[in-house]
């Protein structure tokens, strides 16, 4: 006995992009738990003279700088024994409760410890998470976050793709560089491109903490989120800082005028090496308890750099929203990650944003890629360049508002020549640099950085170092923009020094929208169940929704019709028509607007070459066709057996303009035909000749090899359907219900043709 | 008197009372004063006292713990970034072997800047990395 053969479906399985995705099996011992790590304490806490002494069954003598940080800011003596006291399940239950404020949820947090955070959220599923998540969020608008930078920390391209992401409608833009003596080039091109089209996106040039700081305190930057925390001491000490040198950070920043918010998420600790064999949910409740203590107003959270780690575990991308869901529960603004790229499968990209992007989200993700895959400098993110259009189609399915706007190609080619016509200028003015035209033309046309001629890194060292050595600052900026006629960019980047010094961007979930700064505060996430919180204004949803080469029944009519008024009709009637009486018969029945009103079939075929298809293969087959306009009706079964009811040998086709055909026979049922070829799209001149010639050897009471119109499993739904319905629409527009058929002639105009 | 928070947004609702580090009110900040040389790099940092107010303002809509980071901001404002930058750095673990180092910096910016808030922490991170043995040289 042979053994069983291999089932060939895995080869294909094997070479799908999924495959690329490694996937951990669940090993606490490892680091590789998601919610529950036997190593994790249970919830606990003890008050001592008006101390906490305990937390999570860990003596005071014990506590490691988190819990000791924890202990002393974060847990609320007021809250805490009402909040300890609750049963997990009741607290999740309040979280879901549309009726239970927001507010009320928020304090009672302030007196939960991490195991107690994490008790709460693990039996809550994927979709109570996220509806949680769309209550508890701080923010009443969503936003989102670009990533722009590129290979070359090319600053003309920079700045174009800055002001790209500005008219995408990202409400903070961050950069980084290949190289880290550029980051005063980037910073400034950045900052100029950001300021053209639109004023107020929040602008973020990570690099080194001092020096972010040094370039902040120039005026070019706005805010940072590069204030990392960890779950574990070892990994706080080994990421090379401290609860209070992270709290310290953050003041500074605020005293700058710099709006801050931390990174943590899921499995920092296990890529580093820290993990303490405790579960990522618990490690990153611990971070997330750490920042409400430091005070920030928010977290870049949801895995980060460790998504993909998390994502390879069962439950994984549950544990992201549960992560992010504890983040807006203690108050913070939540950047909910959705940054990196979790998967090569793009079914698992877009699993991953729609969670989100129903929940909405203060910025959905903590950087989008609005560059290509292999000009983002921080690695892939889960959406990219390539995917914007994806997303925004993914706002359009869901009526969810994802931060983003559709761009009108148009627009773009003005917008990036404008932009980096404006950092050249400030690179002249400045006498920093001066940009040849070649260089603007190849950048303004450039997807990406390997098909610019532009600045070598180098070059971008060289203008980088002269900012940083002659402290040039925004306000060099803003004087060089306008006296070189750039004005209006000038007034926008003025407006981010205006805000500064207001500090209105410093609360928490801060952004400005039409120059305004909206937050937490004056915007508060007020959703308190179905016609309440979010909505997208009519005006907002109509530019949502407006999505690029939209199809208009006007325009698919104009295109697809191409009737011309003054030519000869080449379907000429001849009579009413009757029963045939010849057995060699096949009648052709064509549909209402065939041949006059639409000329073409879905697949591009005119329709004088379908008939001239169809009747020479009558002719091949043996048969005689006769040609009849029905005019009753436009459904293919019903066209082909009113065609069948008048054919001599009982056999005939029945044709819509849009090619779909039947074969049919006068005495069956009108649903039950003898060959149908429904998928128009595919359907060859070939394949209609085959028809005419199987119809034919039916009538001659042969059985030919039925006919296949082979498919690749395209959407053809997707591709035609909405050409389909708006052209069919004119055939049943043309139905005259007691019209009786009638017989055509060809007149193809070199003395006409009949059948 | 209002409350704090009906000041919020202050550009909007108390522009009056946003001056900036060098007492430079919002509306002397034009693109004139800028292109003139009116306006240098102090005129754009915020002030202590814009600080203290979006402290007030955060306590007042139940976000004491972002208060508290604003009171230590604000007194940061008048501290030189050399001085922050150093600090930062004595407070990363294993920079200092001696505590008293960072004691004495917690007693200067007490002394030199009034910021007390911020003396606190440190003195709070001395304890702590002495029982955790953080004053330990990492290179």
């Amino acid at each position: 006995m042979t053994s069983a053969p291999r089932w060939r479906r895995f080869d294909e399985w094997d070479a799908r992009p999924l495959q690329h995705d490694q996937f951990a099996a669940e090993d606490a011992e490892a680091g590789f738990s998601t919610f529950h790590s036997p190593w994790d304490p249970a919830p606990s806490f003890r008050i001592e003279g008006g101390r906490v002494v305990d937390i999570d069954g860990k003596p005071e003598a014990d506590f490691d700088i988190l819990d000791a940080f924890i202990a002393a800011h974060h847990l609320d003596l007021e809250m805490i024994g009402e909040a300890m006291a609750l049963d997990p399940v009741d607290v999740a239950r309040q979280l879901v409760d549309i009726n239970v404020p927001r507010e009320k949820l928020e304090r009672l947090a302030r007196g939960m410890t991490p195991a107690k955070l994490v008790s709460v959220v693990s039996v809550m599923s994927s979709l109570e998470i996220a509806f949680a998540f769309s209550k508890m969020r701080q923010r009443r608008t969503p936003g989102n976050q670009a990533h722009v930078t590129n290979a070359k920390d090319d600053p003309l391209q920079l700045a174009a793709d800055a002001a790209v992401a500005v008219a995408l409608g990202f409400d903070e833009i961050e950069t980084t560089m290949r190289v880290a003596s550029n980051s005063w080039a980037n910073a400034m091109a950045c900052a100029v491109g950001a300021a053209v089209g639109r004023g107020g996106v929040l602008f973020q040039c990570s690099i080194e903490e001092a020096e972010e700081l040094r370039i902040g305190m120039a005026g070019f930057t706005s805010y940072a989120e590069t204030v990392s925390v960890y779950g574990t001491e070892a990994a706080f000490v080994d990421g090379d800082d401290t609860p209070w040198s992270k709290a310290f950070l953050t003041a500074a920043y605020a005293s700058r005028g710099i709006k801050a918010r931390c990174t943590s998420g899921a499995s920092a600790e296990l890529l580093m090496g820290f993990h303490e064999r405790q579960s990522v949910l618990y490690l990153e409740a611990r971070c997330l308890c750490l920042q409400r203590a430091m005070g920030v107003q928010g977290t870049q959270n949801g895995g980060i750099d460790g998504a993909p780690l998390t994502a390879s575990m069962a439950g994984g991308m549950r544990e992201l929203m549960a992560e992010n869901l504890i983040a807006v529960w203690l108050g913070l603004e939540c950047a909910s990650g959705n940054d990196t790229r979790v998967s090569e499968s793009e079914i698992r990209v877009g699993a991953k944003i729609t969670p989100y992007l129903l929940a909405g989200s203060d910025l959905l993700c903590s950087g989008f890629g609005s560059i290509q895959k292999y000009d983002n400098t921080f690695n892939p993110s889960l959406f990219n360049g390539e995917e914007i259009e994806d997303f925004l189609v993914l706002q359009r399915d869901f009526e969810a508002d994802g931060g983003l706007t559709p761009i009108e190609e148009s627009d773009m080619r003005d917008l990036r020549l404008h932009a980096i016509r404006a950092i050249s200028a400030v690179f002249d003015e400045l006498r920093l640099a001066e940009v040849p035209e070649s260089w603007v033309q190849s950048v303004a046309a450039s997807s990406g950085s390997r098909d610019t001629e532009s600045f070598s890194p180098g070059a971008v060292t060289r203008i980088s170092e002269a900012i940083r050595e002659r402290s040039l600052t925004a306000i060099d900026m803003i004087r060089a923009l306008e006296r070189r006629g750039f004005s209006k960019e000038a007034e926008n980047l003025l407006l981010m020094l205006r805000q500064r010094i207001s500090g209105d961007y410093l609360q928490t979930s801060a952004i400005i929208r039409d120059g305004k700064v909206i937050s937490a505060l004056n915007d508060p996430n007020d959703y308190r169940g179905p016609g309440s919180g979010y909505r997208m204004s009519a005006a907002r949803w109509n530019r949502v929704r407006a999505v690029r080469n939209l199809q208009t029944r006007e325009a698919v009519l104009e295109r697809e019709r191409r009737v011309d008024p003054t030519a000869t009709p080449w379907l000429v009637v001849r009579a009413e028509a009757r029963k045939g009486a010849d057995p060699r018969e096949v009648v052709i029945g064509v549909s209402p607007a065939f041949g006059n009103e639409l000329t073409r079939t879905t697949a591009g075929h005119d329709l004088i070459d379908v008939v001239l298809a169809l009747t020479q293969g009558v002719h091949d087959g043996g048969g005689v066709p006769r040609l009849v306009r029905i005019r009753h009706t436009a459904d293919t079964s019903f066209l082909g057996l009113t065609a069948a009811r008048l054919s001599g040998s009982g056999y005939a086709i029945g044709i819509q303009a849009k090619g779909t055909a039947v074969i049919h026979r006068a005495d069956r049922l009108p649903h039950m035909n003898i060959e149908l070829f429904s998928n128009a799209p595919v359907t060859t001149l070939e394949h209609y000749r085959a028809m005419g010639r199987n119809a034919a050897q039916y009538a001659r009471g042969e059985s030919p090899e039925p006919i296949i119109v082979p498919v690749d499993g395209q959407a053809l739904g997707a591709r035609y359907h909405v050409r389909v319905a708006m052209l069919h629409a004119i055939e049943t527009g043309l139905v005259l219900p007691d019209a009786p058929p009638l017989d055509l002639d060809m007149n193809l105009g070199q003395g006409g043709l009949s059948p | 008197m209002s409350a704090p928070r009906d000041l919020y947004p202050i550009s909007e609702k108390a522009p009056e009372m946003a001056v900036s580090a060098s007492g430079t009110p919002l509306d002397r900040l034009t693109l004139e004063a800028v292109v003139s040389g009116e306006i240098g790099p102090a005129d754009i940092r915020i002030s202590a006292e814009a600080l203290r107010l979006q402290g007030a303002i955060a306590c007042d809509a139940g976000r004491d713990r972002l208060a508290l980071n604003l009171e230590r901001a604000a007194e940061l404002v008048a501290v030189p970034q050399d001085v922050i930058l150093e600090t930062y750095e004595m407070l990363r673990p294993g920079r200092l072997t001696e505590p008293h180092l960072l004691s004495a910096r917690a007693e200067m910016l007490r002394r030199d800047y009034g910021a007390h808030a911020i003396a606190a922490l440190i003195d709070e991170a001395v304890a702590v990395y002495g029982r955790r043995n953080l004053f330990r040289r990492r290179y």
